[in-house]
C-alpha cells in the first residue's frame, strides 16, 4: 500500500487554495470520511440514502417536465400527452417522475418504519425524527398537489373530495375550501395554484427540511439495529467509536448495492409496467377532468388510502363529517408524538419484549388492511345481514376498517404503556453483526 | 356541508353495475404490423368521422409499417400534412347534437377503458328501438353510439330471456371475420394509446441488464473494502 | 483508519473501483441522453417546422411574395431581367462570390438562385435579426446610385437584389438562402433540397 495518506493536515494546490476559502475539506471530513457510522447497519439502512435518491430524480425530472408541462385547465391534459408522445424521450421523463413518486413513498414508509422498529426516535433523536415527520407530511402534501397537474379524472376528483375536507371544519370550513380552490369548485385557478405549490414551493421547504433532518442527523450519529451508543465507547487515544467506520467508503459502496437494487426495482417499473396494475397510473387518470361527471369508482392514490380508510371509517357524529377528518389528520399527526410516547429502556425490537412486537405487527397490518381497502369500493365484501344486532346492515368492509383504525390508534395511545410494562431483554454493550 | 357528502356517498357508492359485464380477451399482438396497419385503415374509414385522436400524428404510423405517401394516399382523408394529428371534421357542436354528447378522443382510450373493454365493446352492439339511435351495448349500456360497423357485422338482438346476442340479419362479413377486423382495431388503438411502448419494453431489457452488471461490481466492490470490518 | 491487519489485494481493489466508477459514469451519461434530447425541438415543432410548398407562377414579374416557413418569412422574389442586370455590379459589396455558407451549394452562383430570375430567401436580416424592406427601385429614397435591393431599417443594413450585403453595412453577410427544391415547373418545396425517401 502506498503511503502517501501523510497529507491529511494542510491540503494543497487546487484544494488548499478553495480551503482557504471554503471549508470543503472539512465539510467532506465531517460528513463523510470522518463521520463514524455503526458497523452493523442492515439492509433496512439503505432507505434514508435511497429517499434522498428519488427526491434528486423527482427534482431533475420535475424540471424538464416542467419545461413542456402547461398549468391550465384547457391545455393540461393535452399538454402531458404532449409530452408522452411528442417530446423526444418525454415518456421516459414522465414515466421516472410518476413512478418516482409512488416508489418515494415506498421508501419512505420503509425508512418510517425502520426507525419504529430501532426505536431510531429515542432520545437524543427525538428532533431528528420531528424533522423526518415534517418531511413526510410536506410529502404528501406535495404528492397531493402534484397529482392534480396530469387534470385526468382522478386528479379532478381527487382534488375536490380532498378540499372539501376542509369544507367540514366547523365554522370557517366552507369560506376555508373556496379560498383554498380560488373558485366555487376545482378550477384553473386551483391548478394553477396547485402548480406553484407543487414546483416551487414544497420542493424549496422539502430541500431544506431534508437539510436539518441530516444536519441533525450527524449531530447526534446513527442509531443502529442493536440501538446501541456507540459513541459511549470510544478510542482512548483516536476517540473514534469503537464500534463505528468511516462513512466513507464503507457505506458509500454499501449503500451502492442499495442504489443498484433499487435502479433495477425502478427501471423495471418505469419499462414494463409504468401503469403498475392502475396503482402508480390509474386508468380514469387517461379521461380528460370533467366536472360534469365523477367517475363511478374514485379512490386517492395507493400512498394515501390507509389515511383515506381511517376517514371513511369514522361515522358522522351529528351529521358533521368532521371527526372523520379530524382522525384522519391525527392518524399521520400522531407519529409526531412516538418519541414521548414510548418509555421502553431500551431503543431496539431486538432487546424489547414480545407486548412490543405484537403491537407492532398488529399496527403494520392495520395498516396494509387499511391501505387495501382504502383503494376499493367499501362494499366489497357486501353486508351484514340485517338480522344481526348492531351490525346488521352495515358494510363489512367498513366494519373491518373501523376495527383496523381502532388498533392503529391503539399502538400509539398505548404504547406508554405496554412499553413501561414489557420485559426488555439485556442489551450488550457492543454492537453485534448479524 | 352537502357537497361534503354527496362526495362521500359517491365515493361509498359504487356502480360496478355497468361494468360487471364479463368481458372478452382481446388478442393483442403489438408486433404484427400488418394487424395494425389493418386497424389503422378501420380506425381512419370508420371512427374518424366522429372521434378524433388528437394527440396522434400521422406520421407516427411509419413505425407500423407504412410509408410516408400510403399514409398520405391512404389514410389522410382530410389532413394535409403528414405532422398533423389525426382531428376530425365534424364540428363540436354539430355532433352534441346528434349524440347528444360529444364523441370523445380515442387517443389514450385503450389506456382509460382496456383493450378487452373495447373489444368485446365493439362486438356488443345489437338492435333496441327504445334508443334513439336504435341501438344498445350489452358492454356499455344505453350508449350513445351508433354502431358503425353494423353493415360489416349485421344486425343483432338481444334475447330478453338468455340476456345473449342473437344474429338477426348478416352482415358482409362472417361473425370470424368481424371478429378479426375487430380485433386489429382493439390491437390499433392499443398501439395508439402509447405508440413508444414497444420501444419501451426493447429498452428496458437494455438498462435492467446494464444494472445487473453494475450491481454485480457494487457487490464485488463492497464486498472488498469491507473486509476491513470486523 | 482501517484495521487492515489482513492483507488485502490492493489492485482487485483499485480495479473494481475503477470498473464501478466507469459503469457508473457511463450509466450516468446513458441517463443524460433523454435529458438532453427532450429539449431538442418537439414532433410537433418538427411538423410545424416541414417543408412548404409554393405556387411561384402567382409571383408576378418583378414582385415578391412572401411565404412562411418556420416561423420566418421566405420572399419568393420573380426578377425581371432588368433587376438581373444590376447584379454585376460587385466593387461595392462585401461577399460577391457567396463564399460564405449562406445558401445551399446549387445556389452559389451569380444570381444566387436555381433558376436565375427566381430568388428564394429568408427575409430576415443578419446583423440582428430584423426583417429588411424591399425596395426594388432605383434611385428616389435611397439616393441617385442605389439600384434596387433591400434595405433594413434597424441599422441601416444594405443589400442587392440577390440579397447579397454592402460593404460598410453593418450585416456581416449575405441574406440567407433556405433549402428548396422544384417538385414541377411551378411549385417549389422550401426547406428540403431533395425529396425525402419512405
Amino acid at each position: 500500500m502506498k503511503k502517501d495518506i501523510n497529507k491529511q493536515d494542510k491540503s494543497t494546490g487546487l484544494m488548499g487554495w478553495v480551503d482557504e476559502r471554503f471549508p470543503l475539506s472539512s465539510f467532506i471530513k465531517n460528513h463523510l470520511t470522518e463521520y463514524y457510522a455503526p458497523k452493523n447497519f442492515n439492509f433496512w439502512y439503505f432507505f434514508g440514502a435511497l429517499a434522498l435518491f428519488v427526491f434528486v430524480v423527482q427534482i431533475l425530472t420535475g424540471i424538464f417536465l416542467t419545461m413542456y408541462y402547461k398549468p391550465d385547465a384547457s391545455q393540461a391534459f393535452a399538454s402531458v400527452e404532449f409530452i408522452m408522445r411528442d417530446v423526444s424521450f418525454g415518456w421516459l421523463i414522465r414515466y421516472m417522475h410518476s413512478t418516482g413518486a409512488s416508489l418515494f413513498f415506498v421508501v419512505i414508509y420503509l425508512h418510517m418504519f425502520r426507525g419504529l422498529m430501532y426505536g431510531s426516535y429515542q432520545k437524543p433523536r427525538e428532533l431528528l425524527w420531528l424533522f423526518g415527520v415534517a418531511i413526510f407530511l410536506l410529502l404528501m402534501a406535495e404528492a397531493f398537489f402534484g397529482y392534480l397537474l396530469p387534470w385526468g379524472q382522478m386528479s379532478y376528483w381527487g382534488a375536490q373530495v380532498i378540499v372539501n375536507l376542509f369544507a367540514t371544519i366547523p365554522f370557517i370550513g366552507p369560506d376555508l375550501a373556496e379560498w383554498v380552490r380560488g373558485d366555487y369548485l376545482v378550477s384553473d385557478a386551483t391548478l394553477n395554484r396547485f402548480f406553484a405549490f407543487h414546483v416551487i414551493a414544497l420542493p424549496l421547504a422539502l430541500a431544506g427540511l431534508i437539510m436539518c433532518h441530516l444536519v441533525a442527523l450527524h449531530e447526534v450519529g446513527s442509531n443502529n439495529p442493536d440501538g446501541v451508543e456507540i459513541k459511549n465507547l470510544k478510542d482512548k487515544k483516536t476517540g473514534i467509536p469503537l464500534d463505528g467506520i468511516p462513512f466513507h467508503p464503507y457505506y458509500t459502496v454499501k449503500d451502492l448495492i442499495g442504489l443498484s437494487v433499487f435502479l433495477i426495482v425502478f427501471a423495471s417499473i418505469i419499462f414494463f409496467a409504468p401503469e403498475m396494475g392502475g396503482y402508480f397510473l390509474e386508468a380514469n387518470n387517461f379521461v380528460p377532468a370533467d366536472p360534469l361527471v365523477t367517475p363511478s369508482h374514485i379512490a386517492p392514490v395507493w400512498y394515501f388510502t390507509p389515511f383515506y380508510s381511517i376517514l371513511r371509517a369514522v361515522p358522522p357524529i351529528f351529521g358533521s363529517q368532521f371527526p372523520g377528518v379530524a382522525a384522519m389528520g391525527l392518524s399521520v399527526l400522531i407519529f409526531f408524538f412516538i418519541p414521548w410516547l414510548d418509555r421502553s429502556k431500551v431503543r431496539s425490537i431486538r432487546y424489547k419484549g414480545i407486548l412490543y412486537k405484537k403491537w407492532l405487527a398488529a399496527f403494520v397490518i392495520s395498516f396494509i388492511v387499511l391501505g387495501y381497502l382504502g383503494t376499493v369500493p367499501s362494499n366489497i365484501w357486501g353486508q351484514f345481514s340485517s338480522t344481526i344486532p348492531l351490525l346488521g346492515g352495515l358494510d363489512v368492509a367498513t366494519f373491518f376498517a373501523r376495527i383496523f383504525t381502532l388498533v392503529y390508534f391503539l399502538f400509539f395511545i398505548m404504547m406508554p404503556f405496554y412499553s413501561k410494562k414489557d420485559v426488555t431483554k439485556k442489551v450488550p454493550k457492543r454492537v453485534t453483526m448479524r | 356541508m352537502k357537497i361534503f357528502i354527496t362526495f362521500l356517498t359517491l365515493f361509498s357508492l359504487n356502480s360496478f353495475s355497468a361494468e360487471n359485464v364479463e368481458l372478452s380477451k382481446a388478442p393483442i399482438d403489438l408486433t404484427d404490423n400488418q394487424s395494425l396497419q389493418r386497424g389503422a385503415k378501420t380506425f381512419v374509414n370508420y371512427c374518424l368521422n366522429c372521434h378524433s385522436a388528437n394527440y396522434m400524428r400521422y406520421s407516427n404510423l411509419i413505425d407500423i409499417g407504412l410509408s410516408a405517401d400510403t399514409i398520405k394516399r391512404d389514410l389522410m382523408l382530410n389532413g394535409d400534412k403528414i405532422g398533423d394529428t389525426m382531428s376530425v371534421n365534424m364540428p363540436v357542436k354539430e355532433s352534441k347534437k346528434w349524440f347528444g354528447v360529444t364523441p370523445p378522443d380515442l387517443s389514450v382510450v385503450a389506456r382509460s377503458r382496456g383493450a378487452d373493454w373495447i373489444y368485446s365493446y365493439m362486438r356488443g352492439f345489437y338492435r333496441d328501438p327504445s334508443r334513439a339511435m336504435g341501438w344498445n351495448n350489452t358492454v356499455l349500456l344505453n350508449s350513445a353510439m351508433p354502431h358503425i360497423l353494423w353493415e360489416l357485422q349485421g344486425e343483432q338482438t338481444l334475447n330478453p330471456k338468455t340476456k345473449n346476442l342473437e344474429t338477426f340479419t348478416s352482415g358482409k362479413l362472417n361473425t370470424k371475420e368481424y371478429d378479426s377486423l375487430v380485433a386489429d382495431l382493439t390491437n390499433y388503438l392499443v398501439y395508439m394509446s402509447e405508440p413508444d411502448q414497444l420501444k419501451r419494453k426493447k429498452m428496458g431489457y437494455y438498462v435492467i441488464g446494464f444494472l445487473l452488471l453494475l450491481l454485480l461490481l457494487t457487490i464485488n466492490l463492497k464486498k472488498e473494502y469491507w473486509r476491513d470490518i470486523k | 483508519m482501517a484495521k487492515n491487519n489482513k492483507k488485502f489485494d490492493i489492485n482487485r481493489r483499485k480495479f473494481l473501483l475503477a470498473a464501478t466508477s466507469a459503469t457508473g459514469a457511463v450509466g450516468v451519461c446513458a441517463l443524460g441522453v433523454p435529458f438532453v434530447s427532450s429539449m431538442s425541438p418537439s414532433e410537433k415543432a418538427k411538423a410545424a417546422g416541414a417543408p412548404v410548398e409554393f405556387d411561384v407562377s402567382q409571383v408576378p414579374s418583378g414582385e415578391i411574395k412572401t411565404a412562411e416557413w418556420r416561423g420566418q418569412p421566405v420572399w419568393i422574389f420573380n426578377r425581371t431581367e432588368k433587376m438581373l442586370s444590376t447584379l454585376s455590379d460587385k466593387k461595392i459589396l462585401t461577399d460577391p462570390e457567396s463564399k460564405s455558407p449562406q445558401q445551399p451549394k446549387n445556389c452559389q452562383n451569380a444570381t444566387r438562385s436555381i433558376k436565375p430570375n427566381l430568388l428564394v430567401m429568408v427575409g430576415i436580416c443578419t446583423h440582428l435579426g430584423c426583417s429588411p424592406t424591399p425596395k426594388l427601385k432605383n434611385g428616389g429614397e435611397m439616393g441617385n446610385n442605389w439600384e434596387g435591393g433591400f434595405f433594413c431599417p434597424c441599422h441601416g443594413s444594405k443589400f442587392d437584389l440577390a440579397g447579397r450585403v454592402y460593404k460598410g453595412s453593418p450585416a456581416p453577410t449575405n441574406l440567407v438562402i433556405p433549402p428548396y427544391r422544384y417538385s414541377d415547373d411551378k411549385t417549389i418545396i422550401i426547406g428540403e433540397s431533395e425529396p425525402k425517401k419512405g
